[in-house]
């Protein structure tokens, strides 16, 4: 065991300066004996000859600079993992709260994670049915994706994420060559298996129990992980409460073959508490006072996602971030779309509507569908219909801010369809039961009865065969 | 004097003392576990390094070794078709020494494998007097690309000995007796197949040129509107999710130069899989022949470390500039800079240098500008009057799409070309989503002479006229919005209508379409002549009094120009003349049933709209 000292010089906010160290190198963990005899776990941010700038993960209450023992690990922060992990609770600091016993671990794995080689992935392309339309039609969510919600206050982000991670499955093969959706019972993809993984940073305890009672209605709890660290556990945690969940997620897809699902929520408290840290260790301000190496941070949690060669698993993760002010060039949301394949974005104004999910799909996109929609994966009129909606919406939307100012009257017969389109568009595609699961073949039907409001020649990015083969069908229906 | 030691060790950075001997730029081997690093402050007997790689575990006290060299990429047959990370290695290589999927540290792989043979036919014979860039002889390194192995800047002489045969890139394949002129400290150097460059300086080259060629890119938005030029330098910037990334893809796929590299800088690891995925299957449309056997691909991606970030472009372009000395036409793609642009931001933010604006260094414009200033058209060293250019295209990923950000405006004063990318077009699936309205070529002048003589006289004015129409549309846009389309006068309303062509049957583009994703010159001239055609002589015809306009709008012939875009190239040029023959038809017919019938058909709808 290594010394402890007890040479302590400074504590401001979640920082220590440590004085007279020896052998200490960088992002070592160390833990912190306080005088009360309480243990606190801290990371060296900076190694200097005789000195180390330590960052506390857990609250600096009652730490005196006399006293305060500080050990030196000799190790970076790990985590204990095995299969047994499944089903248990932890905190942010990845102790176990569910009263249940500590984990036996199999192997102890650094929770900073490698990069992946960008030579060893291999290329998302497999569709997953989440059972909302606007996500399974436009924004098609692919196995290895991350896909971010942009919400805002008082949206309904959790109630989203929490209806993917419930009816979240990949198609059957019979599915997919006969377009006709599984009975049920039938939809398990055999010899597959599936894991959620839950990181809450600073949420309340109201949003961290209603998680775990949706997994735990659809007993998905018992293949879950979940590390919570709500609104009043200390700040500083969340700065590890990410890495934990990305490291047991990383072990379940690429060593237990797991697929699984890791919902990051929500991401702006994690930024705060790097923002905290940075003020603390007066460096240069980025934008907004958040630091300058906001991105790469950000980018070695979600560049965590994705598929590896040669391994069966696959970790898809769907982080939540609520944008202040509904802003989308806020910093956290702005350099999270730049690193996420895409994003899906709730509005406000649909949300007033009364509309569930608002899921906007103008600025909603999801970088990975292209190769994930279509003959052999979903149907063949998928990336059309996809094209053709969007495209239709927005054009409704345009003609209805146009009425707004000359008035229905005024608008030709062309322009007055796409009025009653985008109307019934929000009415009877985006909105959903909360509960709802919609198959793509449901989400696609929908979609064609809509589009049979448009007159034929402005149908032009579906293919004349789709709409005679598929448009037609509903018709005689 | 003490052995170089650590003595303070955050993040990337490095500080070590007992580093007297160190010079700037020097590369060296930081801790036990022998990390890659380049100096880039001296104080004394202390210097800050940058280290390459991931420096958790590394504490003060452990030592440090200086190379003596400067941080350098290896150049020779073996480039085209690796995939690099930032530092020149071979990310294949990482994976099969790391033996894992993750990048491990310390990794050390040379940039060009040193054991394969290779074919190499001298061209130069014993006793020829060479100067540098004199070719000594040819291997061919993939179907497509013939590597000329060059004599190094700054030597001359007579070649003493030269074989033909197989080779490592590591076994001399010359030997020059240098001239006494230049003082060299060997009388005889040997040519290896291998030669060393260091990033941070330009290769030099001969006469620059101005740059007077297109470099034709398949893409009609930008070959017609807004052309970038063999030699040039462009800007992409655009918010995230507006098409970036799609649009360096589709010109690294299509453009006509020989040889493309290809930077991933700060970017999404699966984007460069996906190319990775495709480019061996994707056939370069000038040749046939697969895309990766004209591509370096070299990826640094977000989460890899941040220094070889800031030195992946450099990489990138000295390669670059290797195969542009060769003569070749070579276009470098680099996605994107704000992240070079962050990586020295967040380097100069450890070294606590004063900031600039928001936090970049102060040296931030001139160091873009010098990248991009290696973009050129040159005459390359040698006698033998080899042209060669290189092209560099630039993705910028501007904060919130404000394009006043310090690293838009810095490119934007060096690059000649700007290619606005718009997140609204995006919504309303208009791909490629370039702005036609804010995007702008300088190059359009210089390339006149080359689009009359090899394409058609009339290119560049109809460019002119397609880029008026498309002005005078956003003008008449605003009107209509105010008062409604009534109030347009015929040509108002025909100039709407031609707009919305040049912008849906022209300026969109479907790179998922095997036809439609690359359109060549002079198809595209084809296709605006038609559209320009069509308005031309609906002018005529809309004139007449009470005419009624829905007409024009209703005139078959506006079927094939919708579909003008999926013309095979082979053959179109009788498809082009027989649209046009119907469009002058067609619009004679409008003309001849003149007026009296418009107005019996607009009083019989009147009472139903009413």
């Amino acid at each position: 065991m290594s010394t402890a000292y007890k040479t302590v010089t400074d504590i401001a906010g979640p920082l220590m300066i440590v004085e007279g160290v020896e052998g200490v190198s960088y992002d070592e963990l160390c833990e912190i004996e306080l005088t009360n005899g309480k243990k606190r776990l801290g990371k060296v941010l900076e190694a200097r000859e005789g000195m180390a700038v330590v960052q506390m993960f857990e609250d600096a209450q009652g730490a005196t600079t006399e006293g305060t023992k500080v050990r030196f690990l000799n190790r970076a922060f790990e985590i204990g993992v095995s299969e047994d992990i499944l089903g248990r609770v932890f905190s942010g600091s990845g102790r176990p709260i569910d009263g249940g016993p500590n984990i036996v671990p199999e192997k102890k794995l650094d929770i900073n994670g490698a990069p992946i080689n960008p030579y060893s992935r291999e290329y998302p392309d497999d569709f997953i049915q989440t059972g909302i339309s606007t996500i399974d039609t436009l924004n098609t969510l692919v196995r290895g994706q991350k896909l971010p919600i942009f919400s805002g206050a008082g949206l309904p982000h959790n109630q989203i994420a929490a209806q993917i991670a419930r009816q979240a499955r990949v198609l059957t093969d019979e599915e997919i060559a006969t377009g006709v959706e599984a009975k049920e019972g039938k939809t398990e993809k055999a010899d597959e298996k599936f894991a959620v993984v839950f990181a809450a940073m600073g949420v309340t305890f109201a949003e961290a129990q209603y998680f775990q009672q949706e997994l735990e209605k659809t007993g998905a709890l018992s293949r879950a992980v979940m590390f919570i660290n709500t609104a009043d556990n200390p700040v500083v945690e969340r700065i590890a409460t990410p890495r934990l969940a990305l490291t047991v997620a990383e072990y379940l897809a690429y060593e237990k073959d797991y697929h699984v699902t890791v919902i990051l929520t929500d991401m702006t408290n994690y930024c705060e508490a790097l923002r905290e840290v940075s003020a603390a260790r007066k460096e240069v301000p980025g934008r907004r006072g958040y630091p300058g190496y906001l991105y790469t941070d950000l980018a070695t949690l979600y560049e965590r996602a994705g598929r590896i060669r040669g391994r069966n698993g696959s970790i898809t993760q769907i982080p939540i971030l609520s944008m202040p002010e509904d802003d989308v060039t806020h910093p956290i949301p702005d350099l999270t779309g730049y690193i996420t394949e895409g994003q899906i974005l709730l509005d406000r104004g649909l949300h007033q509507k009364g509309i569930f999910p608002p899921i906007i799909p103008m600025g909603s996109l999801s970088r990975l569908k292209p190769k994930a929609q279509g003959k052999g994966k979903t149907r063949e009129d998928h990336s059309n219909m996809d094209a053709q909606l969007t495209a239709a919406y927005a054009r409704g939307v345009e003609v209805r801010e146009l009425a707004v100012i000359l008035g229905e009257s005024s608008l030709n017969d062309t322009d007055k369809a796409f009025l009653k389109f985008s109307e019934r568009f929000e009415k009877e595609f985006i909105q959903q039961g909360e509960t709802e699961n919609r198959s793509i073949f449901k989400s696609l039907e929908i979609g064609w009865n809509l589009l049979t409001e448009l007159p034929r020649e402005e149908l032009k990015r579906v293919k004349d065969e789709y709409v005679d083969k598929y448009m037609k069908k509903i018709d005689n229906g | 004097m003490s052995n170089p030691t650590i003595i303070k060790v955050a993040g990337p950075l490095v500080v070590a003392k007992g580093m007297r001997q160190a010079k700037m730029y020097e590369v060296c081997r930081v801790s036990k576990d022998n990390l890659i690093g380049e100096v880039i402050e001296l104080h004394g007997d202390t210097a800050s390094i940058q280290v390459y790689e991931e420096t958790s575990g590394v504490g003060p006290g452990e030592p440090v070794e200086l190379t003596g060299t400067t941080l350098s990429v290896d150049l020779g047959p073996g480039l085209l078709e690796t995939f690099y990370d930032g530092i020149q290695r071979p990310l294949k290589l990482i994976e099969q020494e790391a033996k894992s999927p993750y990048i491990t540290r310390g990794i050390n792989v040379p940039g060009l494998d040193r054991k394969r043979k290779w074919d190499f036919k001298a061209t130069a014979k014993v006793g020829d007097t060479v100067g540098e860039g004199d070719v000594l002889g040819t291997v061919q390194e993939t179907t497509l690309i013939e590597h000329r192995v060059m004599v190094p800047p700054g030597l001359k002489g007579t070649v003493k000995e030269i074989k033909s045969g197989n080779f490592n890139i590591e076994e001399v394949v010359a030997v020059i007796k240098s001239d006494p002129e230049v003082r060299s400290p060997n009388p005889e150097v040997l040519i290896t197949m291998l030669q060393k460059w260091p990033i941070r300086i330009p290769r030099p080259t001969g006469k620059k040129l101005m740059p007077s060629e297109p470099l034709a890119t398949g893409m009609r938005v930008l070959d017609m509107l807004f052309p970038i030029a063999r030699g040039g330098a462009a800007a992409i910037p655009g918010p995230f999710g507006a098409g970036k990334t799609v649009t360096q893809q589709s010109l690294a796929k299509f453009c006509a130069a020989q040889v493309i590299v290809y930077i991933g800088c700060g970017e999404r690891g699966n984007e460069m899989t996906e190319v990775l995925k495709e480019f061996p299957e994707l056939e370069d449309p000038n040749t046939g022949e697969p895309l990766m056997k004209r591509t370096v691909l070299i990826a640094n991606t977000s989460n890899m470390p941040v220094a070889a970030r800031e030195a992946s472009v450099y990489t990138g372009i000295t390669i670059a500039e290797y195969y542009r000395d060769m003569g070749y036409d070579v276009a470098l793609m680099a996605d994107s800079t704000s992240r070079w642009a962050e990586a020295m931001r967040e380097m100069s933010g450890r070294l606590e240098e004063m900031p600039g604006e928001e936090g970049y260094p102060a040296y931030l414009g001139s160091r873009t500008a010098g990248f991009y200033e290696r973009a050129g058209a040159a005459e390359c060293l040698g006698s033998d009057d080899r042209k060669g250019s290189l092209s560099v295209i630039g993705a910028v990923s501007p904060p919130g799409g404000d394009f006043s950000e310090p690293v838009t405006q810095n490119t934007l004063r060096v690059t000649k070309v700007f290619w606005a990318l718009d997140a609204k077009l995006t919504y309303k699936r208009h791909f490629p989503s370039i702005n036609w309205l804010q995007s702008y070529s300088l190059y359009t002048n210089m390339l006149g002479g080359y689009y009359s003589k090899e394409v058609a006289e009339d290119f560049s004015s109809n460019r002119v006229r397609a880029s008026e129409i498309l002005q005078e549309e956003s003008k008449l846009e605003e009107i209509v919005r105010l008062v409604g389309t009534d109030s347009l006068s015929p040509k108002e309303q025909l100039t709407m209508e031609v707009a919305k062509m040049i912008r849906e049957d022209f300026l969109f583009q479907n790179a998922f379409d095997r036809i439609d994703a690359y359109t060549s010159l002079k198809k595209q001239y084809r296709m605006m002549r038609a559209i320009l055609t069509f308005m031309d002589s609906a002018l005529n015809v809309i004139e007449q009094e009470d005419f009624d306009f829905s007409k024009v709008q209703k005139l078959p012939v506006k079927e094939d120009i919708v579909k003008m875009s999926f013309l095979p190239e082979e053959g179109m040029e009788a498809k082009f003349d027989e649209i046009e023959d119907k469009i002058h038809s067609q619009m004679n017919g409008l003309k001849e049933s003149g007026s009296g019938v418009s107005k019996a058909a607009e009083k019989v709808e009147a009472p139903a709209t009413a």
